[in-house]
């Protein structure tokens, strides 16, 4: 007769008495353990903030010339009552652009459109880079072949160029400016996508779905799609910094936004001549656009290191 | 080779991106008076009346001989046009490259040998603005600090244009003596004549030599600033992550100071992914290009695309467009062969 000791239940104690945490919840954790990923929250938090209440921190019109309304010059200095600026002189917190516009007002609705610009153009690339890349993945074969093939033709052009290519035909604009950023960044969304797709495919979970008879469509967009997210959030909030340089760099080409639209981008193209006269014209935008580019690259790569993405190639 | 169908795929792409061009190409070319039956000769003569693959037939054929076909504005073949202007634009990129590429991989060392000390976050911060300020900002501003406020220092620096004026130019083959040598090995030295540093060193004129570097400080500076960036952080985070392998606690173990174990044991290693990064980098400097050579004023391949594209001179901005992708993938094919030379592993596998 053997002698089984029954184990007492209650001396299996948990060790720990927190729930598991989920892996956004983790990550969000860590997030917040980074300096430069603070920063950068910071940064696009106040971005935001402006974006969203510009027409209430806005001194005039972003649009509207003040010939005939202030006594004041084209291109004149930031003039700041506080910091000595003469009291009968209107007050231009950076001055006046070369169509005598108030240039804070102008900045600050920019960041409306560099906001809106990086967000749908990258939204825009990953809705059809991932489900090109998912669909490549998942299907493999001669989709997988076509599909992957195109992408690479596209990633055979410099980015900028190709998406100067695109404006070109479609011709210039806001609107054709995120389209052709879209398209351009493409390709990069439909790779991490496939390679995703593919290591996840081979998992457990996925082949028991499959083995019950559960519709490719379900098995691809109910389990794997979910999975593959991180690597895309990542590469999505790096893709904003690139899509609103590259979208200010064809403004600045005079392909994009069209004047008198506040964007960064054209406001600094319109003056580039003046930049010995009246520099003011250059450095404010400019920081503007420093400041929101650096705010989506640290907050991306706080996200790389905080949801642990390896580089999938 | 994997790199055919990629480039018969980027002749298509222009291709069809030409071919959906709003307008009439022949009233472009020719003019808005131009009658039905001119036209008629003009879509005839050029292959226009024919079906769409056939068209891609001739084009791929016209291209293969070197045929870009003609800038509407200057009535010249685009080809020409490159020939001119490429030298400018490689001469840029590749000190550029050089640059970012030495400066790149010391600060990169540097902040990863002094790891979370304050060189290291310097070294990051400059990493970190260096990929977050735009070309064309970083080009302006720096004319601006060199020209304006530094005017009378030593340290002034021409914010535009290729050379001082009065500075004489004379081709290579002129210079060497050498006047009667034609076909391929005249245009390789007029091509190369182009290149007004190159110039100035074979040529021993120093006076050119030096007075085209100056010329170039800043646009290289600009220009080299993005990949360098890249690659100081590459170069620290691959360092980073070669000096906790089991080798080097062997190399460590094994008496060798620190110096040596960096310099000769990680580093060979750890510069693998640099020269990915390195390569890569070609497409963002030839898309920088653009920006740098129009704010400095450099007629290159840059500088025309802008040029082409305010003009809407499809012809060029076609040919150009080509010429960039064809190099981007050439340069990607090197990259490819130079880790299978580096890499042992990859190259007997």
């Amino acid at each position: 007769m053997s002698t089984t000791t029954a184990t007492p239940s209650a001396a299996v104690e948990p060790i720990f008495n927190t729930k598991p945490r989920g892996l956004w919840s983790t990550a969000l954790r860590r997030l917040f353990h980074r300096r430069s990923a603070i920063i950068g929250m910071i940064i696009l938090g106040s971005l935001i903030l402006i974006a969203i209440f510009a027409p209430v921190l806005a001194t005039h019109d972003p649009t509207k010339s003040l010939i005939g309304i202030e006594d004041v010059q084209k291109r004149a200095a930031p003039c700041i009552h506080l910091l000595g600026c003469p009291a009968d002189q209107p007050q231009h917190f950076f001055g006046l652009d070369g169509n005598v516009r108030d240039l804070y007002s102008r900045i600050l609705y920019g960041s409306r459109l560099s906001l809106m610009v990086g967000i749908i153009s990258v939204g825009f690339a990953i809705v059809i880079g991932a489900t090109l890349g998912a669909i490549s993945g998942y299907m493999g074969g001669y989709t997988d072949n076509l599909v992957m093939g195109f992408m690479d033709i596209l990633l055979a052009f410099p980015s900028l160029i190709l998406a100067i290519a695109i404006v070109t035909v479609l011709g210039p604009g806001l609107i054709n400016t995120l389209l052709a950023i879209g398209i351009v960044s493409i390709p990069v969304y439909a790779r991490i996508m496939r390679s995703s797709v593919l290591s996840i495919k081979q998992q457990d979970y996925v082949m028991a779905d499959r083995s019950i008879g559960v519709p490719s469509g379900r098995i691809l967009f109910g389990n794997i799609l979910p999975n593959a997210l991180t690597p895309l959030v990542v590469q999505g909030t790096l893709g904003i910094a690139v899509a609103i340089l590259d979208a200010a760099a064809l403004s600045f080409l005079g392909l994009g936004a069209q004047p008198p639209t506040p964007e960064w981008g054209s406001m600094i193209g319109q003056e580039r001549n003046q930049v010995f006269t009246a520099p003011h014209l250059i450095i404010f935008p400019g920081i503007a656009l420093i400041l929101t580019v650096l705010g989506f690259n640290l907050l991306g790569d706080g996200l790389r290191d905080a949801l642990d993405v390896r580089q999938r190639s | 080779m994997l790199a055919i169908p990629v480039l018969i795929g980027i002749l298509f792409i222009t291709f069809v991106l030409n071919r959906l061009i709003p307008g009439d190409p022949c009233r472009a070319m020719l003019g808005e008076k131009a009658t039905d039956e001119v036209c008629d000769a003009f879509f005839k003569r050029y292959g226009l009346d024919q079906p769409m693959i056939v068209q891609f037939g001739y084009y791929l054929g016209r291209v293969v001989t070197g045929d870009l076909g003609d800038s509407m504005r200057f009535g010249r073949p685009v080809t020409d046009m490159l020939m001119e202007r490429l030298p400018v634009t490689i001469e840029l990129a590749l000190l550029s490259l050089l640059v970012a590429t030495i400066v790149g991989v010391i600060l990169g060392v540097v902040a990863a040998y002094w790891q979370n000390s304050p060189v290291d976050l310097f070294t990051m911060i400059f990493a970190n603005l260096g990929v977050s300020i735009p070309v064309f900002v970083l080009g302006l501003l720096s004319a601006y600090l060199f020209a304006v406020i530094l005017k009378d220092t030593p340290f002034s620096l021409p914010p535009s244009g290729r050379l001082t004026a009065g500075v004489r130019v004379q081709p290579i083959a002129v210079a060497w003596g050498m006047e009667d040598l034609s076909g391929l090995p005249r245009g390789l030295l007029d091509f190369f004549s182009q290149m007004y540093v190159i110039n100035g060193a074979v040529t021993l004129n120093w006076k050119l030599f030096s007075d085209a570097s100056r010329h170039l400080i800043l646009p290289v500076i600009v220009l080299s600033t993005i990949p360098m960036s890249v690659i100081a952080r590459m170069t620290r985070s691959s360092l980073l992550e070669v000096m906790n392998l089991d080798y080097m606690r062997t190399a460590r173990a094994k008496g060798l100071n620190e110096r040596n174990v960096v310099f000769r044991h990680a580093m060979r290693n750890a510069l693998l992914p640099v020269v990915t990064v390195v390569g890569l980098s070609l497409g963002g400097l030839l898309s920088g290009a653009v920006l740098t050579e129009t704010i400095f004023g450099l007629t290159g391949v840059g500088r025309t695309m802008f040029d082409a594209i305010s003009s809407r001179d499809y012809g060029v901005i076609q040919g150009f467009t080509l010429v960039i992708a064809f190099t981007y993938v050439a340069v990607n094919l090197l990259v490819d062969v130079s880790y299978a030379v580096l890499d042992p592993r990859i190259r007997l596998s």
